[in-house]
């Protein structure tokens, strides 16, 4: 579904990304962990060409996402993102927020996206808070109108990245109890996470990453009771 | 006790004859200043041009300003080299000097009425403050607006105009009245090409009467009566637009 190659990510003389193959298939739930500064977040940010590889290729249903002549917009129709600090438009309303994005490039009709939104947001946990302005929201409220923003795009692939880091311990449960809905709707995923019991749970696959490349990648049950590479065994030694 | 009445009899005839002396002064200065010959015409004839150069430079300016925003804030190098270098020019020399320029060698032989010369000239010159303005206002928006929007799908000029511009605003409108406060006084050298604005229908008063200070005085309370305007009306305008927040 969404299918990396070799790709390097520099800011400047920073290396961040030195060499990234993968592939993520489909309804497959993919849960990125490791150091902060290893690069997770640049890895998930590239696959919907939030930042520019430096070099490599990045290929969508086996379109490349970096040919020139493919429309960049188009493709990041079929990828939904949802950010740490939530980014949504605080001049409009949850509704507006939702309904913006399949109308103005879509072309999907008011009426029809007002309805998709108003269905969203009930799967969210929101069925009320349609005409709220952001500012209104708690921090794990806000997440879940974010999520059900990409969601009304229809993606067939979500990127989370950190979606609890932002957020008050005790909203974190509200929104993993959104995306795990999600996993069981079968949603391909991939999630840059802190919460290793999320991951341990949901996840179908778990890659580690360290010093901007993939150190090691295996089952959930493999890879937290038996990791091979010795930094991630010092780094789950650490947050475990 | 006659003494006293006496000496208070002449101090109110002093005090009496000083302000009859104010009064006739004022009224012949009122006469002669803004009576006679219709004299008033200068100021209220002025007063239109000089609105008439602020409200389309402000235009002109506001264009502009938008433009080379965007333009500073493209990946384009060349384009965005002209546009600094534009900025640079613009606010490293001074608008007299600008509007003489713009006068005498580039409008030098056309027939363009000088008003709109002047509005160009002072449109060219607000253009690069507003530039500024709106570019750091958009560079204020905080940047995950930008890639959310991106994220969702939309272009970058879709993101600019629904998400982007609507926040921005908030941020460019304070320093875009005071820019429009300063560009009414401003046009006040309109003069320097002809233009009989404000400034120069005091001028021209004055060289009839020899007044010395009463047609600067004229001119002054209009033109602070008018920024007191434009203040209370952006005032409200900034009223509004923090409702939403």
């Amino acid at each position: 579904m969404i299918k990396v190659v070799d790709l390097y990510k520099s800011f400047g003389s920073l290396e961040v990304l030195r060499g990234i193959t993968n592939e993520i298939h489909k309804k497959e739930v993919v849960c990125v962990i490791g150091p902060s500064g290893s690069g997770k977040s640049t890895f998930l940010r590239c696959l919907n060409l939030l930042e520019m590889p430096t070099s490599g290729q990045v290929y969508i249903d086996g379109v490349s996402f970096m040919d020139k002549k493919n429309d960049i917009n188009k493709l990041r129709e079929k990828v939904g993102m949802v950010f740490q600090q939530f980014n949504l438009f605080p001049h409009k309303t949850v509704m507006e927020n939702i309904t913006l994005a399949p109308v103005k490039v879509k072309g999907v009709g008011k009426d029809e996206a007002r309805e998709k939104a108003i269905q969203l947001l009930r799967k969210v946990g929101l069925p009320d808070k349609d005409y709220e302005y952001p500012n209104k929201l708690s921090g794990g409220q806000k997440q879940r109108v974010a999520i059900a923003r990409a969601l009304a795009m229809d993606p067939e692939i979500m990127l989370f990245d950190e979606p609890t880091s932002a957020l008050d311990p005790e909203m974190v449960g509200e929104v993993l109890q959104v995306m795990k809905q999600l996993v069981e709707e079968g949603m391909t995923m991939v999630v840059v996470t802190h919460e290793m019991g999320f991951a341990r749970e949901v996840g179908d696959r778990i890659l580690f990453m360290d010093e901007g490349i993939i150190a090691e990648e295996n089952t959930p049950a493999e890879l937290f009771q038996n990791p091979q590479n010795p930094r991630t065994q010092s780094f789950l030694s650490k947050v475990l | 006790m006659s003494k006293l009445v006496e000496v208070i009899n002449k101090l109110a005839a002093g005090v009496f004859i000083v302000i009859m002396e104010i009064v006739t002064k004022l009224s012949d200065e009122i006469y002669f200043n803004l009576i006679r010959d219709d004299r008033y015409l200068y100021f209220v004839k002025g007063l239109g041009v000089s609105i008439q150069l602020t409200f389309y430079a402000a235009l002109i300016g506001g264009a502009i300003g938008i433009l080379v925003a965007l333009a500073r804030l493209t990946n384009n190098k060349v384009i965005k080299v002209i546009a600094e270098k534009y900025i640079d020019i613009t606010r490293g020399t001074p608008v007299v000097v600008q509007l003489l320029i713009i006068y005498f060698a580039i409008f030098a032989s056309t027939k363009i009425p000088r008003v709109v010369i002047a509005s160009i000239a002072f449109g060219i010159n607000s253009g690069a403050y507003v530039a500024e303005l709106i570019r750091a206002g958009i560079q204020a928006v905080d940047k995950g607006q930008m890639e959310a929007a991106r994220s969702l799908g939309l272009s970058y000029s879709q993101a600019m105009y629904h998400i982007i511009m609507p926040q921005a605003i908030k941020n460019i409108l304070p320093g875009m009245g005071n820019e429009v406060i300063s560009l009414w006084k401003e046009t006040a050298i309109a003069g320097f090409i002809g233009l009989e604005d404000l400034m120069r229908g005091a001028e021209i008063v004055r060289a009839r009467t020899f007044s010395n200070y009463t047609p600067y005085l004229v001119i002054a309370l209009i033109y602070f009566y008018i920024t007191a305007l434009m203040t209370m009306i952006l005032g409200k305008m900034e009223r509004r637009l923090r409702k939403s927040d």
